[in-house]
């Protein structure tokens, strides 16, 4: 269970990027998180496995408070959480199989890692995950001779290499075409519930989010403004979160304006 | 490939792909290493008698050589600017006559021949030392700043022209297609097309050679042209280390102060 | 409406702004200044400059035709060359390397080792190797150990600023994804680090042997061993002949130099 109690997180003197976020996730559900650019979602993604480092608040992840977490304490807890990011952050010039073993990172000694020999047990797991996303028969191809598809994958699996209690995902379809997208997050969404896992996925794609995924948050300058199923995301709610985003200093007190924009991009953006 | 093997259900095993695969190129390539050091160390005299005298000697230089003297100021300055000169002059001679030299030393906008004339003139520019070419120098044209400018001009295009060469054939080809295909002739090409992206590097190169042609204009001293070289070595000669040690603080002053200039200007232009 | 034609008309292009027309005029200004200061300060005698092509050739001629009588011992000297330069690359990569991971501002541990990190990699850069063999013959007396050290001082700066840049310019995605794993510093380094610099190491430190090639030829001038030592011989005493067989041998040793690089560089790469 991940709860988020009042995160706030501002550079220097600036506004804040996230004003006192509040999130509860219990058990395996998937959970997309949707907003306009610069809305906070990657920022409070990376503030849970302190990629970024949170001005104040308190980030639990089942019992355990991530905030104070310093040197080993945090590795040990980052053990904890998978990440897959939208541009893969794969290691290209290693294989498949080394990038997908460097989940186990945080688990073996640093001998085992610099000579790759890693216990048989993760090699196994190896393969098997592989297997299950499709992508066994890659393992001795360097990363970056594999498309976009494959490398996100890879992204999966070596997040899942890392047994963690909660996947994140920021943007893991962005990068992607239409159809490969739809097949990551169709992924995402079978590991999820094969694995029990909670999955935080930051989302673009409205469609997606309410195709794949039981839950969505919507964030707007930092603020959480919509919090419920995909069926209670109506066009009010995409006009809140999305509306008159390009005139930055508006008052968001004021009433939504039409969102011309935003309309005709959820029209084209339907499952294919 | 993948090394699995699936003799055993449910095991499978995996090593990282070697390097070199090959495992008799692999073994062979670690003997002939061990065997290259036995043999060079081997072969190389060593006067260790001489070598042993060494550390109390250095003892005996460092404390000689500190506080560094500045007496001799004048005689500092004077050398100084002389390398100066030597520097300013040859980069731009030498950066001048590298560019048409680079471009016809890039293989894909040159023509065969061209490309061998232009890479040979830059390979002999750099196979020797600049020291060797400053005492041939000094030999034919006599001792002083010419013999200097003389060898760091060819110094320039040797370098700067292999580099840039080697810069053009590198360049985003998509660029010089689309000029091609507005129907830009040759030297619109080359200038809207190749300058554009060398021209960066081609700015950074030569700073980065100003720079370079400081620090080597203090060394063709040594062999008599021009320069603080030449103060350097008399100081050495007549065992004023304090001087000399002097002179090498002001030297690596000069270059870190040019490099600091260098890099900064570098920047702005990016 | 927007009056289109009326917006556009006002619209000027101008590739630099008044700002960047100003310094561009300013740095142009300093240039000449600075080219026409040391042209007419320089101490030349300019009628020397004018006659130079002719004594260039002149001396060009003494050196034809090339004497081969002394190849043996030029051929012997040569190797020794080569000695020097690889086994000093070889041993500089140790130290090189440290040095740059603490010079690099994304790796170093903290900012006193990043200042002696830079401090290594500057002085060893803007001291000469001539320079360097000078104060090696000094103290350990002519000999190949000066040489060897001479190189090696050099080298540390070259090879350790070059990889502290790569080390800087690295893709930092990786390492934010190695990172998120619970890696420790050295494993994301390892891993996240060190492959991407792969590449740039081994362009490097062939480049510098290379360069450590030309260098080692020079030792000799001022007695770090090498075929420097007969090149001095032969110039003082006037036995140009001789002079030019070692400048061609040199240029040999160049050639096969470049070709084993590239050679290398195609296969590392």
């Amino acid at each position: 269970m991940l709860e988020i109690s009042k995160l706030v997180k501002r550079y220097g003197r600036d506004e804040p990027v996230l004003k006192e976020l509040d999130l509860v996730v219990e058990g395996s559900s998937v959970i997309s998180i949707v907003g306009a650019s610069g809305a906070g979602k990657s920022t409070m993604l990376r503030c849970i496995n302190r990629l970024v480092e949170p001005t104040s608040g308190s980030i639990r992840l089942n019992g355990t408070e991530l905030v104070t977490l310093r040197g080993a304490a945090l590795r040990r807890a980052r053990r904890k959480i998978g990440m897959i990011f939208q541009g893969f952050n794969l290691i290209d010039r290693l294989t498949v199989m080394e990038n997908v073993l460097a989940g186990r990172l945080g688990y073996v000694n640093l001998f085992q890692a610099v000579t790759r020999r890693y216990p048989q047990t993760d090699i196994e797991r190896a393969f098997t995950l592989m297997e299950r996303v499709g992508i066994a028969h890659y393992a001795d191809k360097r990363a970056d001779a594999l498309s976009g598809g494959e490398r996100q994958r890879v992204g999966v699996v070596r997040a899942l290499m890392q047994e963690p209690e909660i996947l994140l995902a920021d943007e893991p379809t962005a990068s992607l075409d239409p159809r490969t997208s739809e097949q990551i997050m169709m992924l995402l969404q079978s590991l999820a519930s094969e694995l029990s896992l909670p999955v935080l996925i930051n989302i673009h794609n409205v469609a997606q989010a309410k195709a794949y995924t039981e839950r969505i948050v919507g964030l707007r300058h930092g603020k959480m403004i919509f919090d419920g199923t995909p069926a209670d995301f109506d066009k009010e709610a995409l006009d809140a979160i999305y509306g008159g985003i390009e005139v930055p200093d508006e008052d968001e007190d004021e009433a939504p304006k039409p969102p011309a924009r935003f309309v005709t991009q959820e029209a084209s953006d339907g499952p294919l | 490939m993948a090394r699995s093997d699936i003799a055993t259900p449910g095991r499978r095993t995996w090593r990282k792909p070697p390097f070199i695969a090959n495992p008799w190129l692999r073994h062979g390539l670690w003997l002939a290493v061990i065997a290259y050091l036995v043999w060079a160390f081997g072969s190389l005299p060593f006067n260790w008698e001489r070598i042993g005298e060494g550390l109390p000697r250095a003892a005996r230089i460092f404390g000689g050589g500190f506080p560094p003297s500045f007496e001799r100021g004048a005689l500092l300055l004077t050398g100084f600017k002389e390398s100066f000169q030597i520097a300013i002059l040859a980069t731009l001679l030498g950066v001048a006559l590298s560019i048409p030299f680079a471009v016809m030393a890039a293989r894909n906008i040159a023509p065969l021949p061209i490309y061998l004339v232009g890479r040979a003139v830059i390979i002999v520019s750099r196979s020797f030392h600049p020291v060797i070419v400053a005492i041939l120098f000094v030999a034919a044209v006599g001792f002083g700043p010419l013999a200097g400018i003389l060898t760091l001009t060819l110094y320039s295009i040797g370098f700067v022209g292999k580099l840039l060469a080697e810069e053009i054939e590198e360049i985003d080809w998509g660029q010089v297609e689309a000029m091609r295909a507005t129907g830009a002739g040759y030297l619109a090409t080359l200038v809207y097309a190749v300058f554009p992206q060398i021209l960066p590097r081609q700015v950074g190169l030569s700073m980065y050679q100003l720079d370079s042609n400081l620090r080597a204009s203090a060394v063709v001293g040594i062999v008599g042209a021009g320069g603080i070289g030449g103060t350097l070595m008399n100081a050495f000669g007549r065992y004023d280390y304090d001087f000399a040690f002097a002179i090498l603080l002001i030297i690596i002053a000069v270059i870190l102060v040019s490099e600091g200039v260098s890099g900064w200007v570098r920047k702005k232009i990016w | 409406m927007v009056d289109h034609a009326d917006a556009l008309a006002d619209r000027v292009w101008r590739r630099y702004d008044r700002r960047g027309r100003l310094i561009r005029f300013a740095v142009l200004l300093v240039t000449l200044m600075g080219i026409v200061w040391a042209v007419r300060d320089i101490d030349i005698f300019w009628p020397w400059v004018w006659d130079a092509p002719n004594q260039i050739s002149s001396l060009g001629a003494r050196m034809w035709p090339p004497d081969p009588s002394r190849l043996g011992v030029i051929l012997e000297a040569m190797l020794e060359t080569v000695h020097i330069a690889t086994l000093a690359t070889l041993l500089t990569i140790f130290i090189a390397l440290p040095v740059s991971y603490i010079a690099a501002q994304n790796t170093t541990p903290n900012r006193f080792c990043l200042w002696l990190g830079r401090l290594i990699l500057v002085s060893s850069r803007s001291v000469n190797t001539i320079i360097w063999a000078l104060l090696f013959v000094a103290i350990f007396g002519p000999g190949v150990l000066a040489g060897i050290l001479a190189i090696m001082f050099r080298s540390i700066g070259f090879i350790g600023k070059l990889m502290g840049e790569a080390i800087e310019e690295i893709d930092r995605r990786p390492v934010e994804a190695m990172e998120a794993t619970g890696a420790s510093r050295l494993k994301v380094i390892a891993y996240a680090v060190v492959p991407q610099v792969m590449p740039a190491f081994f362009a490097i430190v062939i480049l510098r042997w290379d360069i450590n090639i030309r260098e080692s030829t020079v030792l000799g001038l001022v007695g770090a061993g090498g075929i420097g030592v007969l090149l001095q011989g032969a110039i003082d005493t006037f036995a140009w002949p001789t002079v030019a067989t070692i400048l061609i041998a040199i240029v040999v040793l160049v050639l096969i130099g470049e070709a084993i690089t590239g050679l290398l560089r195609r296969k590392a790469i």
